[in-house]
């Protein structure tokens, strides 16, 4: 369908990237925070409590986003394998935009993060009291890759109340590593969750 | 009365704003047999740039693109509002910018983030 374009006049030679008209409205430049957590730990939840608009979600198709996984390897066929992604957005102002993207918790869904942690200013990791070991994944990823991150209890309705400290032991992150509780339905709450992390960020990372 | 060899999608535009950490050159391609070299994120933002099109040389999902970006949209909205995975929307975002419908900023991707970005970051979520 496409037509043959070659003789398109006045193209650069390739390799200059040259800069191109600005539109007539601000086109801001965009950064993003990954929310990860087990599965039904509120990763949604969150998004939809800061997001400027309705979250969104996406079909991510498996094989796009897995050339070169090592242990993909054998299902290179199974093209018609997606996962939904789940996002939200916040102006920061005329030229900067945040986007919250909901990480996949499960495990088969690992070969994701890197695109998803790519340039992304932290991670909040949702935490289930009743499951806490839903969040390792998440944490063993940040740890490896040095990415700011922090972990947030979600503080479910007929879940026992943990104290962070006790949480912070149990799930055995170091000191530097932010763990709060929040209530991630709560637009005040999440937008403390996001807070604790860009600050984290903002820290010297030799911890 | 715009159109391909009027309009001249890749001629001198504005200096970038270097000394401004929160502002990126256009990333644009260099020609339809260098399409490859654009690299598009998730967050790569897209913004039309053409107020007339051909609409017979495109397909009808990138007709609804350009009608989509004008005002500015990441790959990620477009492939959710138009409910197309992300991987096929590049493919056809790719084409536009090459063609010169559309140009994508690059987001910031540089690790660790500035400090100015984190910054401006933490005062627009208090703002919410």
């Amino acid at each position: 369908m496409a037509s043959s374009g070659s003789d398109v006049p006045g193209r650069e030679p390739s390799g200059a990237v040259p800069t191109g008209p600005v539109p007539t409205g601000p086109v801001p430049t965009a950064v993003k925070i990954v929310v990860a957590g087990g599965f039904g730990t509120g990763k949604s939840t969150l998004i939809r409590a800061v997001s400027e608009m309705d979250a969104l979600d996406t079909d991510e198709v498996m094989t796009d986003v897995s050339l070169g996984v090592d242990d993909l390897s054998g299902v290179e066929g199974k093209t018609t394998t997606t996962v939904a992604l789940d996002f939200g957005r916040i102006t920061i102002g005329g030229d900067l935009v945040l986007y919250l993207f909901g990480a996949p918790g499960q495990e088969r869904f690992r070969f994701m993060w890197d695109e998803l942690a790519r340039g992304a200013l932290g991670v909040v990791i949702l935490a289930d009291t009743r499951r806490l070991n839903g969040c390792f994944p998440a944490i063993d990823y940040c740890e490896r890759g040095r990415l700011p991150f922090v972990v947030a209890v979600n503080a479910f309705e007929g879940a026992a109340r943990y104290d962070p400290a006790e949480v912070r032991e149990a799930i055995g992150v170091g000191a530097a590593t932010p763990v709060v509780v929040c209530d991630a339905r709560r637009r005040a709450s999440a937008k403390d969750v996001l807070t604790a992390l860009v600050e984290t960020a903002l820290l010297p990372s030799d911890a | 009365m715009t159109g391909p060899g009027m309009h001249e999608p890749h001629g001198p535009g504005p200096e970038p704003l270097d000394g401004d950490p929160l502002v990126r050159p256009y990333v644009i391609t260099t020609g339809r047999g260098s399409l490859d070299t654009v690299r598009l994120d998730m967050i790569s933002i897209i913004v039309s740039t053409r107020a007339e099109i051909d609409e017979t040389t495109l397909e009808p999902e990138q007709v609804e693109i350009i009608a989509l970006c004008r005002d500015a949209k990441s790959v990620a909205e477009v492939a959710a509002h138009l409910h197309i995975p992300v991987g096929v929307v590049k493919v056809l975002l790719r084409d536009l910018i090459g063609r010169g419908y559309a140009l994508a900023r690059a987001p910031i991707t540089e690790s660790p983030v500035g400090r100015d970005v984190l910054q401006a970051v933490i005062h627009g979520i208090q703002r919410l």
